[in-house]
């Protein structure tokens, strides 16, 4: 294998892992702006240069989608970036997304051959860089595109699951219609994932390239309830329908006083904010309710952006409360790390057993009691149990519930004979086929809560599945 | 955009839409919604479709306006357009033949009630309808309900029009008759529909209530619209509107949507605000 990188693999790992410029945590927690500002193209050289070029790639048996991660950075080395770009995009539909939000360190730098001794690679950093800079000088969504004439395809919902089917079905030449609930496109990357991690314009971009691909779009359609897949499929003209339609349902505690006023799921929270701009208001019409000490409850992803926008929004106190230890937590590292710094009290081993309210029932407080990890569950994790006697309450005026999602019924409840597993999640198989003929689902749907990149791999298996489908049915005797 | 076809208005504060929204008007059933945008930047706010036209694919909604957004949409007039309508939303009414049936309908309430009036009528149930309403301005759809009516009360809190009183004395006095009644729907504001359900529980007659929880999505994905029912959380959007008036737990959800009153009300004083320098200019 021809190396790129002249240095020997000793003057590499003396490199130190480069630092992306943050805005500074003192200040940052007022704005809105994305807190970290990426690589400029020195910091992208140099950060290259450390990968040692193995031999046997592990990096990309850590992607879930495979990213020719060792390749791309040859080509960064060579300094040929539009190259990088298209070798990510061979594989990774979203890599200005991904690059933001994907968990690095459990999956492509979790791998990295470099990371055994000394810091991984930065790939995710890496990628990012890419995706960027080919955004800003060759943006994708101007070369030109046939128009596809294909049969005709839906996708229901438009989160990274429906986005990736769309755009890889329309470049085989299908004519896609992605059909939304909401106002606007983009699934969790629009209402949940803050602008602080990945800013409008990066999803927009993605959006544009969908328009230029010849995808139709129609938001304000509830599948199920505006139309269903039947008629879809029966009456307007669909060959094929994908279901992509998240894991949107929250789910709360079970604990008294969950309905006092004050009290959000992190959905209703973050859809209050990043849709519809409530920490705009009264310029933007909808309002948000505010204490200015505030609880989250949860661990994941969707807890640190509660949090961390509840700073933004003027919380002087925000609570983190999470059942078991910093070892299992499933947030990002990066975010733990920056909510941490932007001053989010972690409260661990905190399981909250009780909301408690004033008179006109707003939240004045919430009772939790203190846990100590025990034997270990089903997931392998230790299960917390509750120290006796450990009941204190903590002052706040917000409680926000961020402990699972699970996928909303009603595309289920609408279609006759749809496979379903246990907590209503939509049943596949590897190639993302229902027991519907036709009729094809993934991302969170069909996973329960997952991940960006899971989202999208299940898009683009769906979208060759559909392919073969489409080209099996032609010769199908009618 | 959804261009809007004709705006008549009703009373002072009433105003009845017709508006271009061909995917609801071909699926819509009487009790369910449609959740509304005005305009970029404005809130999501949800409407009860009162009739729908296929051919045409309009639908209509009546509006009162009693706060920002609602004033707003109450100013606009034909040829002006609604950014987004999701729809229809919710679960439809279950009309049963029941027999003998209260229609009673409080406010702007009347006009949800309506749809469900028809259905009920044309599923062979005797209609009795009751409606009322703060003073007279406000009781609308009197001939339309009158229409599918075999009996029509009307009341007015402050005696302008028909009976003095709440809407719960024309039913009480029903309730209390011999022939008696077989199931209620009652659809206004959170207090009469609970009057509503408290009359009628006593002859443990089923009584069907329309929960105007406040709600953002409309599609079972933020959990705001949560309401109790027998102790169980179920959200209106998705589960409802329409529930068992006796399990509700009115208590909750009239505190539930005082949540925003600070908000509303600094909302309230930004509009006049605007109107009055829009007035000065
Ligand atoms: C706050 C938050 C933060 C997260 N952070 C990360 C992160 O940092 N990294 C990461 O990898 N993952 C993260 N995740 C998880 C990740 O966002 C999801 O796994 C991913 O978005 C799933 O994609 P999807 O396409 O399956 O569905 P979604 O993104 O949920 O999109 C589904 C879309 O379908 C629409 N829809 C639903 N029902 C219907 C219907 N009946 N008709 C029409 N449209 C419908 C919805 O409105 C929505 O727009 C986060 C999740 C949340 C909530
Ligand atoms: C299923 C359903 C059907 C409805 N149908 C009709 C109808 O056909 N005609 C009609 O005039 N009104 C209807 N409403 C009520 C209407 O949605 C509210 O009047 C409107 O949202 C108020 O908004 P605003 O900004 O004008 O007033 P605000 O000043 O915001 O509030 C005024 C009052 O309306 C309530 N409210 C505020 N925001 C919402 C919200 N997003 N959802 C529900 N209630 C809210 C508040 O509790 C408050 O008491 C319905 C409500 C529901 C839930
Ligand atoms: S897609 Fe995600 S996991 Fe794969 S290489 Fe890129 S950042 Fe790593
Ligand atoms: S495993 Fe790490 S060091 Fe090796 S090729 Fe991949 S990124 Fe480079
Ligand atoms: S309005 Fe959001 S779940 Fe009902």
């Amino acid at each position: 294998m021809l190396r790129v990188n002249p240095l020997n693999p000793k003057d590499r790992v003396r490199i130190p892992r480069q630092a992306c410029l943050e805005q500074p945590a003192r200040t940052r927690w007022s704005t809105f702006q994305e807190v970290s500002s990426g690589f400029d193209h020195e910091q992208a050289r140099l950060e290259a240069s450390r990968c040692l070029e193995c031999r046997d790639p592990v990096c990309t048996k850590g992607c879930p989608v495979g990213v020719d991660v060792r390749g791309f950075i040859q080509d960064l080395l060579r300094d040929d970036i539009a190259t990088a770009a298209e070798r990510i995009r061979r594989t990774n539909a979203l890599p200005a997304i991904c690059g933001r939000v994907c968990p690095q360190e459990s999956q492509c730098e979790a791998a990295c051959t470099m990371g055994r001794k000394f810091e991984p690679v930065a790939i995710g950093k890496l990628e990012r860089f890419v995706a960027d800079w080919e955004a800003a000088h060759r943006p994708a969504w101007q070369r030109p595109a046939p128009r596809p004439t294909g049969p005709r395809v839906a996708v229901v919902g438009s989160g990274p699951a429906g986005l990736t089917c769309a755009a890889e079905l329309a470049q085989r030449g299908y004519r896609v219609t992605v059909l939304e609930a909401l106002h606007a496109l983009g699934g969790v990357l629009r209402y949940g994932i803050p602008e602080f991690r990945l800013p409008r314009e990066v999803l927009d971009r993605e959006l544009r390239l969908l328009g230029a691909l010849g995808v139709e779009t129609r938001t304000n359609v509830l599948v199920g309830r505006s139309v269903t897949i039947d008629e879809l499929m029966d009456e307007e003209g669909f060959t094929a329908v994908f279901l992509a339609t998240g894991a949107g349902t929250p789910l709360f505690l079970g604990i008294p006083g969950e309905n006092l006023c004050g009290v959000y799921s992190a959905n209703e929270f973050l859809t209050r904010v990043n849709l519809m701009g409530a920490h705009r208001f009264p310029e933007h019409a909808t309002p948000v309710r505010l204490g200015r000490e505030v609880a989250v409850v949860g661990g994941g992803n969707t807890a640190m952006d509660a949090v961390r926008t509840a700073r933004r929004l003027g919380a002087e106190k925000a609570w983190l409360l999470y059942r078991r230890s910093r070892q299992e937590m499933p947030a990002r590292v990066e975010e733990i790390h920056h909510a941490e710094q932007e001053g989010v009290d972690i409260r661990f081993l905190t399981s909250p057993v009780r909301i408690v309210g004033d008179a006109a029932a707003a939240v004045t407080g919430i009772e939790c009691e203190t846990m100590e990890l025990g034997a270990p569950d089903a997931s392998g994790r230790r299960r917390p149990v509750a120290v006796p006697g450990s009941t204190h309450v903590l002052p706040v005026q917000t409680v926000i519930v961020a402990v699972g999602q699970r996928p909303n019924p009603i595309v289920q409840a609408t279609t006759p004979g749809l496979g379903t597993g246990a907590h209503g999640v939509v049943t596949v198989d590897e190639a993302q086929r229902t027991n519907r003929p036709g009729v094809f689902a993934g991302g969170d749907l069909s996973r329960g809560g997952a991940t960006v990149i899971l989202a999208m791999r299940d898009g683009r298996r769906a979208a060759a599945a559909i392919d073969d489908w489409v080209r099996e049915g032609a010769l199908r005797p009618a | 955009m959804f261009p809007i076809r004709a705006a008549h208005p009703l009373s002072g504060s009433i105003t009845r839409f017709t508006v271009e929204a061909p995917l609801v008007a071909r699926k819509w059933r009487a009790g369910q919604f449609v959740i509304v945008r005005i305009a970029e930047g404005g809130e999501r706010i949800p409407l009860t479709v009162v009739t729908a036209d296929r051919a045409d694919g309009c639908i209509t909604l009546i509006v009162q306006a009693v706060g920002r957004t609602t004033r707003e949409l109450c100013a606009l007039r034909a040829g002006d357009a609604l950014a987004d309508v999701l729809g229809p939303l919710g679960n439809p009414t279950p009309i049963g033949r029941h027999g003998r049936v209260a229609c009673v309908g409080g406010g702007v309430g009347t006009a949800e009630l309506l749809p469900i009036a028809r259905a009920l009528r044309e599923a062979g149930n005797e209609v009795q309808a009751v409606i009322g309403a703060r003073t007279r301005d406000l009781i609308i759809l009197e001939d339309e309900m009158r229409e599918c009516a075999a009996t029509l009360a009307l009341t007015t809190d402050d005696g302008s029009y028909g009976r003095r009183g709440l809407v719960v004395g024309p039913l009480e006095e029903a309730l209390r008759a011999p022939a008696g009644l077989d199931a209620v729907y009652a659809i206004g504001p959170l207090p009469m529909m609970r009057a509503v359900a408290e009359a009628t529980r006593p002859f443990a007659v089923k009584t069907y209530v329309s929960l105007n929880a406040i709600m953002l999505d409309g599609t079972g994905m933020c959990g705001g619209c949560r309401v109790t029912l027998d102790g169980q959380t179920r959200f209106a959007c998705v589960d409802g509107p329409e529930f068992d008036g006796h399990a509700v737990d009115f208590d909750e959800l009239l505190r539930r949507n005082a949540a925003y009153a600070e908000h509303e009300r600094e909302a309230d004083r930004r509009w006049h605000e605007g109107c009055a320098s829009r007035g000065a200019a």
